[in-house]
């Protein structure tokens, strides 16, 4: 049987009446690379940072790695790595800076921070903007750094939030490079996106409406399931039904 | 600690890479040490002083001329009668009116006493009781046998500036400064480390990068230790600024231990850090941080000494002041500074502002989430 690392059941996150993540269920296997998806609003980013112990459900329970949401937030953070929606490296830090931060945090000696900064240096092909102050790099370098760094210290699950919005394609590309990597490498991926192409590049996707999961599948089952050419047709006609007007 | 290390590097690059707290740090000093002291001080000059000099002898012009030439007065009148001369403070041309009585010059030769008549227009009551106390200092001088009577009460026990002015009564302008400046540096210190700490996390939590801390197995210790450590030593160095540049600007040399004065300083800037970081626990946005250390900051300062003295707060007034750390830290930069006060002098004001420190980091502790 397939090692599970992420499992969930009725998961719930409540902000006073409103219901943000309601009661989501789903289980993630080791290696695999799971898609997140749904339109704005429905719930991702809540859902997430569940998962990631940065918030605390309101109700239902899961275990990331093994370890409980409510009770082990902190041996939960030693084992995954998290990109968040909103850019959140050191602008005004260089490159080198934000690597040598981060991978202290995370406890890698001196000679693992070394190695990782040039093997980062010579994949993302920053040689050159190592010195440079992260916040004036394009954002499509600021993103493919941010999971760099989100994956440092070779976690064992990696969540990202929106990892490519707003980033060209060829950038997108070289993005899922990255990600295929990691997965060779049997990190867990969980990733929320808005672009169906991407879609298609997961193993299984969930698609949520209005804070619930309402289909999960992997995305051939879905387009047959759906009678769809293609998964742009499978979101538009689950994400129609949505109430929920955000942003 | 190794992640400690991290952390500190990592604040110290920011710091220092940052211009508007650069100078915050080393210019506001500067010239908050050179424009407070002035605009704060309560030396008074030009005093407005009415004279009635009913006597008209040699002592009584000798005595004018004396008071004239001490430099604090103007003279706006000299006048035949007490009538006209209240004309004058009633049209507010005068502060003070000195009256001579007639036979002043007999009486004193004779009698070796005489009176003097002391007015003092109660309007602008700062002004014109210090004219008093300027002019009885100056008459006191002049003879010491001649007493003298005020009017109007004077309120010189309530004025900060007794103890320490009395030794050097006749050079009150230079005292007031003596005064003020350490109370001055006092708040500069509380209002660099207090406001640095408390903006710092909360432009943290602006920017997102806190998330992408609190999502790391970082303990909270230690965060809020790689905080609070840049910006206590920022908060010495800007100490020792103020302390060399009253030295050089006012030539203010501490009377007591400087090791006093440090040990008390680093204790109390735990204090304040600690109020700054636990106010950043509360505020999602420097907008809202900004606006609660003001609020805090100008309590502390109103209610610290400086400009008010204690004694002659309200009751309810004095109670808020035990529980307001900048208080304690003006008391003991003048006990240390001025009077030259000891360790066990500033004992309980130590002991004090430790507790408050205790308290205040370990409910920033306990109320920075790292889940929420
Ligand atoms: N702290 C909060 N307090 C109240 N409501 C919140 C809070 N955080 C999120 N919400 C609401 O919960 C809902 C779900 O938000 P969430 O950010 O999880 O959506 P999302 O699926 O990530 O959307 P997007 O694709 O736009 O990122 C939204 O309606 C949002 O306004
Ligand atoms: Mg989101």
């Amino acid at each position: 049987m397939e090692e599970k690392v992420i499992v969930c059941d009725k998961l719930t996150k409540r902000f006073g009446y409103f219901i943000a993540t309601n009661e989501i269920s789903f289980e993630v296997n080791k290696g695999e690379i799971f898609g997140f998806l749904g339109a704005n609003g429905a719930g991702k980013t809540t859902a997430m940072r569940m998962l990631c112990g940065l918030s605390a459900p309101t109700s239902g329970s899961a275990t990331i790695a093994g370890y409980d949401v409510y009770s082990e937030t902190e041996k939960i953070k030693r084992n995954i790595g998290y990109m968040s929606q909103k850019f959140s490296l050191y602008e005004n830090l260089t490159v080198l800076e934000n690597v040598e931060f981060f991978g202290g945090i995370y406890g890698l000696t001196d000679q693992e921070i070394k190695e990782k900064t040039e093997e980062l240096a010579s994949k993302l092909g920053l040689k050159s903007e190592m010195k440079k102050l992260v916040g004036s790099l394009p954002l499509g370098w600021k993103q493919k750094l941010s999971f760099s760094v989100a994956v440092l210290h070779e976690p064992k699950i990696v969540f990202l939030d929106e990892p490519t919005g707003g980033v060209d394609p060829v950038t997108r590309r070289q993005f899922w490079d990255l990600i295929y990597e990691a997965a060779d490498r049997r990190i867990t991926v969980f990733v929320t996106t808005h672009y169906m192409d991407e879609a298609e590049y997961c193993n299984r996707i969930s698609i949520m409406v209005d804070g619930r999961i309402e289909v999960l599948d992997t995305p051939a089952n879905l387009k047959k399931q759906f009678q769809a050419n293609s998964m742009d047709e499978v979101f538009y006609q689950l994400a129609r039904s949505a109430k929920r007007a955000d942003s | 600690m190794r992640t400690l290390r991290f952390l500190l590097r990592k604040e110290f690059r920011q710091i220092f890479r940052d211009k508007a707290i650069l100078t915050l740090i080393f210019v506001m000093p500067v010239i908050q040490f050179i424009v407070m002291p002035l605009a704060a001080d309560y030396e008074v000059r030009n005093v407005n002083l009415a004279v009635v000099d009913n006597d008209k002898s040699t002592y009584s012009q000798k005595l004018v001329s004396k008071v004239i030439a001490s430099g604090y007065f103007k003279l706006q009148g000299y006048n035949s009668s007490f009538k006209e001369a209240f004309q004058l403070i009633e049209s507010d041309k005068a502060d003070l009116i000195l009256e001579i009585p007639q036979g002043f010059e007999r009486n004193l030769i004779r009698e070796d006493k005489q009176k003097l008549f002391v007015a003092v227009n109660a309007i602008n009551g700062t002004k014109a009781n210090l004219g008093g106390a300027y002019l009885s200092s100056i008459i006191g001088n002049f003879n010491a046998d001649i007493r003298m009577q005020l009017v109007q009460q004077p309120r010189f026990s309530q004025f900060p500036v007794i103890d320490v002015v009395a030794s050097n009564w006749f050079n009150p302008a230079l005292n007031y400064k003596v005064f003020i400046v350490p109370g001055i540096l006092a708040i500069l210190v509380t209002m660099i480390g207090g406001f640095l700490t408390a903006l710092n996390i909360v432009k943290e939590k602006e920017v997102g990068t806190i998330e992408q801390i609190n999502v790391t197995p970082i303990k909270k210790h230690i965060f809020i230790l790689g905080k609070l450590i840049p910006f206590w030593i920022l908060a010495m160095i800007v100490f020792t600024i103020g302390l060399i540049l009253a030295r050089v600007i006012y030539g203010i040399i501490p009377i007591g231990n400087l090791l006093v004065l440090y040990v008390f300083i680093a204790i109390y800037l735990l204090t304040v850090l600690g109020f700054g970081l636990l106010v950043s626990t509360f505020c999602d946005t420097q907008q809202q941080a900004m606006f609660i250390m003001f609020f805090f900051m100008m309590l502390f300062i109103l209610l610290g000494g400086l400009f008010t003295s204690i004694d002659s707060m309200p009751y309810w007034a004095k109670l808020i002041t035990r529980i307001n750390p900048v208080r304690y830290m003006i008391e003991v930069m003048r006990m240390v500074i001025l009077k030259g006060s000891g360790f066990q002098d500033v004992l309980p004001q130590m002991g004090v502002v430790s507790l408050m420190a205790v308290i205040l980091n370990g409910w920033a502790i306990l109320n920075y989430k790292k889940t929420n």
